[in-house]
């Protein structure tokens, strides 16, 4: 059977008093496509239909959507993954308000990932080369810096979606780690003191949905028990 | 029409990848009212693809290693039409902006001593050409290219840059006596058109990879920077200079760095064979990407390509090791896995040569300004216009980029128009108001698609018809009659194009106009480049003729310019004259 | 940083150790009265009033109690915070939940000091 049946979230402000799912057909020869490339044959179909897409190979995190209940980028996400009884139901990310179908708004995402200073803060001299890093103190930022922000984990974390405001959210809070695992970033006891209240941080309840649909196979939940762990032993 | 919202800044940079946010950070450390306007989230740009690392004579890997012997390599690689004194000032200034980026934070991988990692990339010598394979390029793992970009946008924050997100720059702004002073541009969430008037207008927009059917390049690479200067009349260098990466995933068309024949790996034809080592005895795998382009597909034009078709050959990795392939290209064997279905830490990679980047661009100087040519063939600065990155053409590629200096073009010259113009600024800039017929001008091409009627043949058709034609008939090889019948495929797709069909238009995050806009710069970039490509007749860097096999340096040892309202292409002298070193006479070329 | 000034600790580390605490305190009780029940089947009010006229059980009852006051305040005023999103009912239930913990941990001494 290569007739797959796609059930797409729909909602346009300008026409649409409430959002609707809008049923497809697609023919995929059999071929086990991307979920992007069934979207894009969609948009074929359908001109009006609005999702973001840039690189196509899972690098700059603009698809990430809701696939069959599970959130991931449809670029690097192959049918024979999510489809289940020749069906696909495709949603925007959840938690966030929609723009329009399968965009939504991530200003509250940003403004989380802003909120921890994203940037390295050094108050040492510049040396006239590079700084020295040990390849061992390198190691440390691996599975941190990897991440392209596609806010597949923030909008999976019902903690976010509660508190989108006031917690930082998975995705911040592994680029917040990121730097405090930096050797060469000395703004730790600020970047702690930043993080230091109920909401921030101790937010999170270790239900590990982060990490269970990140689709560059981190783990903010192991970040976010560092930063507690830091965050421990700096007030004790 | 109803009044349009204007809005005003010092300088605008359109596009929002590396170059646009290293000139982006230059100009709002100054304190200039800046903005950065870019179709995406910065951080989707595709600098985020970049892979193996950024190529610099920082003395990491070899101490010794000297910005002169890099700047060999480039101008050699080059085929001898990169202008010598913007190579010179790229290889010279490369260490001062490669340190800052990791002073920035960049993740750099580390050797031992601390130091930042160093591989070697292809067409990299030591000693003028006489020392061997060099280890010059920077990396952080495979993921150069995001690292670069995450620390660029994570900068600007810092530094409290304007961001336009998700805007759509849709055309220049000139005034009376041809100045830019700004572009109008779509707000994409709401719709809404914005007249953005600025004394410096900094096109940093990227390549335009998408005119070809098969790409390494992200689906927004549509080359709205060349499409804008175009339509403004302003003209394009060397834009027949297309590279095709040796190795993009068959079938998909994904990057798989050089990097990974940097740390060894080797190219395989269907009987196991490492030809390369036929082709280019002394760099084998490590020659120049048009090199090792052109011999893959040799290897498939005579029968020993992999597959039913003849039409793949195999990157072979899996001898390097799990551990050394986690460690150093953990990105590549992800790729491999989802795109090719293939471990590599087991089996070799189909690859194919697969259009990659776009050596030409809009001319400038080093400081970035745009230049024109005026009709006694002397150029000149067009005021209020600056390029870098990949739109522009500086040049430090000329036919043939070398792998890991895009990176480095995009932060050396990216900083270079932000220095030049934050100095212009300060020395007071002047220009002519725009009157309303100008303005109108910048706007019929959108007031075209928002009027368009049934009659006219839907977007998706056309675009698929012109990527065809740009793969079929201007590839790697490149032959007469192909290319006059391309030409004239293309002239039919503009009478088609300018009837297209709009039928969404809508306001809010309407896709398909952006996407109607993209078509109309994807067909200034793909005629430009048949025109220039049909004219240039030699074989130079990556442009290869079967009709003219050799170079010509009597007649081509030039730059290529073409001028979009009378679509003739002229020619332009290459700087041979570097400031601090002898210049690098053309020789023949070898690897 | 996030403020807050009706959580108990008034910072994310000390609701976070409280909690943590508490528990251990709890759990260390409940194991004890499982323990000290197994090992009187046959319990009359002569055996449970001996124990608890003994002051290290008064304070160790206390303990606990407090514990499970501290323990429920900073969970229901997670639980709070979560999903009541109008400011005054969140109010008005932080505020009854603190009342009733205070009433039973006074309650609490009164039972165990008390005649």
């Amino acid at each position: 059977m290569s007739t797959l049946q796609v059930s797409m979230y729909r909602y346009n402000p300008e026409t649409d008093d409430a959002p609707y799912m809008q049923e497809f057909q697609v023919d995929t020869q059999g071929r086990d496509l991307m979920v992007l490339n069934v979207i894009q044959m969609l948009k074929e179909q359908d001109s009006t239909l609005a999702y973001r897409r840039s690189c196509r190979e899972g690098v700059c995190g603009s698809d990430g959507m809701n696939m069959n209940g599970k959130n991931g980028l449809s670029c690097v996400t192959a049918l024979s993954e999510v489809v289940k009884n020749n069906r696909l139901v495709l949603r925007p990310l959840p938690g966030l308000p929609v723009v329009r179908d399968l965009v939504v708004d991530m200003g509250v995402f940003y403004k989380q990932y802003e909120r921890i200073q994203p940037y390295l803060q050094n108050d040492q001299s510049t040396p006239s080369i590079e700084r020295l890093q040990s390849p061992e103190e390198r190691d440390k930022l691996d599975g941190l810096y990897e991440c392209i922000l596609c806010a597949c984990c923030s909008t999976s974390c019902p903690s976010f979606w509660w508190n989108p405001d006031k917690f930082v959210g998975p995705a911040g809070l592994l680029q917040a780690y990121r730097f405090l695992a930096d050797s060469r970033d000395t703004a730790t006891t600020e970047r702690l003191s930043g993080l230091d209240d109920p909401f921030s941080v101790f937010r999170c309840r270790g239900i590990m949905n982060c990490v269970n649909v990140c689709p560059k196979g981190l783990n903010p939940t192991r970040a976010i028990g560092k930063i507690r762990d830091m965050l421990l032993s700096n007030a004790t | 029409m109803a009044q349009m919202r204007s809005m005003s800044f010092d300088a605008i940079i359109i596009g929002g990848g590396g170059s646009g946010l290293r000139a982006g950070l230059e100009l709002a450390k100054s304190g200039k009212k800046t903005a950065v306007l870019s179709k995406v989230f910065p951080t989707r740009s595709h600098t985020v693809s970049a892979q193996g690392g950024i190529t610099c004579a920082i003395g990491s890997a070899d101490p010794n290693d000297d910005w002169r012997w890099h700047m060999y390599d480039t101008v050699k690689g080059s085929d001898y039409i990169g202008d010598q004194d913007a190579i010179e000032y790229m290889c010279q200034e490369g260490p001062k902006a490669v340190f800052e980026l990791e002073h920035m934070g960049l993740p750099f991988s580390r050797f031992d001593n601390g130091r930042i990692y160093q591989r070697p990339f292809g067409g990299q010598s030591k000693d003028f050409g006489k020392g061997g394979q060099a280890a010059r390029t920077c990396a952080a793992a495979d993921r150069t290219g995001h690292a670069l970009l995450h620390t660029l946008y994570q900068n600007n924050l810092k530094n409290g840059t304007v961001f336009l997100d998700e805007w759509y720059a849709v055309d220049l702004i000139r005034n009376a006596s041809n100045d830019v002073v700004g572009v109008i541009a779509i707000c994409i969430e709401t719709g809404e058109t914005v007249q953005i008037n600025s004394k410096a207008t900094v096109l940093a927009t990227g390549g335009a990879g998408r005119i070809y059917a098969s790409t390494t390049n992200a689906l927004i690479n549509t080359g709205d920077g060349v499409g804008m200067a175009l339509r403004a009349g302003f003209p394009v260098q060397d834009i027949e200079m297309w590279q095709f990466h040796p190795t993009g995933i068959y079938g998909a068309g994904c990057l798989v760095t050089e990097g990974c024949r940097g740390e060894g790996g080797y190219l395989i034809n269907k009987d196991g064979e490492r030809f390369m080592e036929r082709y280019a005895p002394n760099a084998k795998d490590l020659a120049s990407r048009d090199v090792v382009a052109r011999s893959m597909v040799q290897e498939m034009l005579e029968g020993r390509g992999c597959g039913e078709n003849s039409d793949h050959v195999m990157l072979k990795l899996d001898h390097l090791g799990e551990e050394t392939l986690m460690k150093r290209l953990p990105g590549i064997v992800d790729l491999a896995k989802t795109f090719a279905h293939v471990d590599p830490t087991k089996e070799p990679i189909p690859v194919v040569p697969t259009c990659h980047y776009m050596m030409g661009g809009i001319p400038t100087n080093v400081h970035g300004q745009a230049i024109n040519i005026d009709q006694n063939g002397n150029d000149t600065v067009i005021n209020g216009l600056y390029a870098c990155g990949e739109v522009a053409c500086v040049s430090v590629h000329g036919g043939n980029r070398l792998g890991g200096n895009s990176l480095l073009d995009l932060v050396v010259f990216g900083r270079a128009a932000g220095i030049f113009i934050e100095k212009a600024l300060n020395e007071g800039v002047d220009y002519m108001e725009p009157s309303e017929t100008d303005v109108e001008n910048a706007l019929s091409r959108l007031d075209r698609w928002n009027n368009s009627d049934s009659s006219g043949e839907e977007i998706h058709v056309l675009r698929k018809e012109l990527q065809e034609v740009m793969q079929n008939n201007f590839g790697v090889f490149r032959k007469e009659e192909y290319m006059k019948d391309g030409v004239s495929k293309l002239a039919d797709l503009r009478e088609r194009i300018g009837k297209a069909y709009l039928p969404d238009k809508s306001d809010v995050f309407n896709t398909a106009r952006v996407e109607a806009l993209e078509l109309d710069n994807l067909l200034e970039v793909a005629e430009s480049t048949a025109i220039a490509a049909l004219e240039r007749r030699e074989s130079r860097g990556a442009h290869s003729r079967e009709d003219y096999p050799k170079r010509d340096d009597e007649n081509w040892l030039k730059h290529s310019v073409y001028f979009p309202k009378e679509k003739t292409l002229g020619k332009r002298d290459v700087n041979f004259s570097p400031v601090s070193v002898d210049t690098f006479e053309p020789k023949e070329r070898t690897y | 940083m996030v403020t807050n000034i009706t959580n108990l600790g008034r910072s994310g580390v000390s609701d976070w150790l409280i909690q943590r605490v508490s528990a251990v305190l709890m759990t260390l009780f409940t194991v004890f009265m499982v323990a000290f029940l197994l090992f009187h089947p046959h319990l009359d009010y002569a055996a449970w009033s001996g124990l608890f006229e003994r002051t290290w059980m008064r304070i160790f009852t206390l303990l606990t109690l407090l514990s499970i006051a501290a323990h429920a305040w900073v969970g229901l005023w997670i639980v709070s915070t979560d999903y009541i999103k109008k400011s005054c009912v969140r109010l008005g239930v932080q505020t009854a939940v603190v009342a009733a913990l205070f009433a039973f941990v006074v309650w609490g001494v009164q039972v165990l000091w008390g005649a």
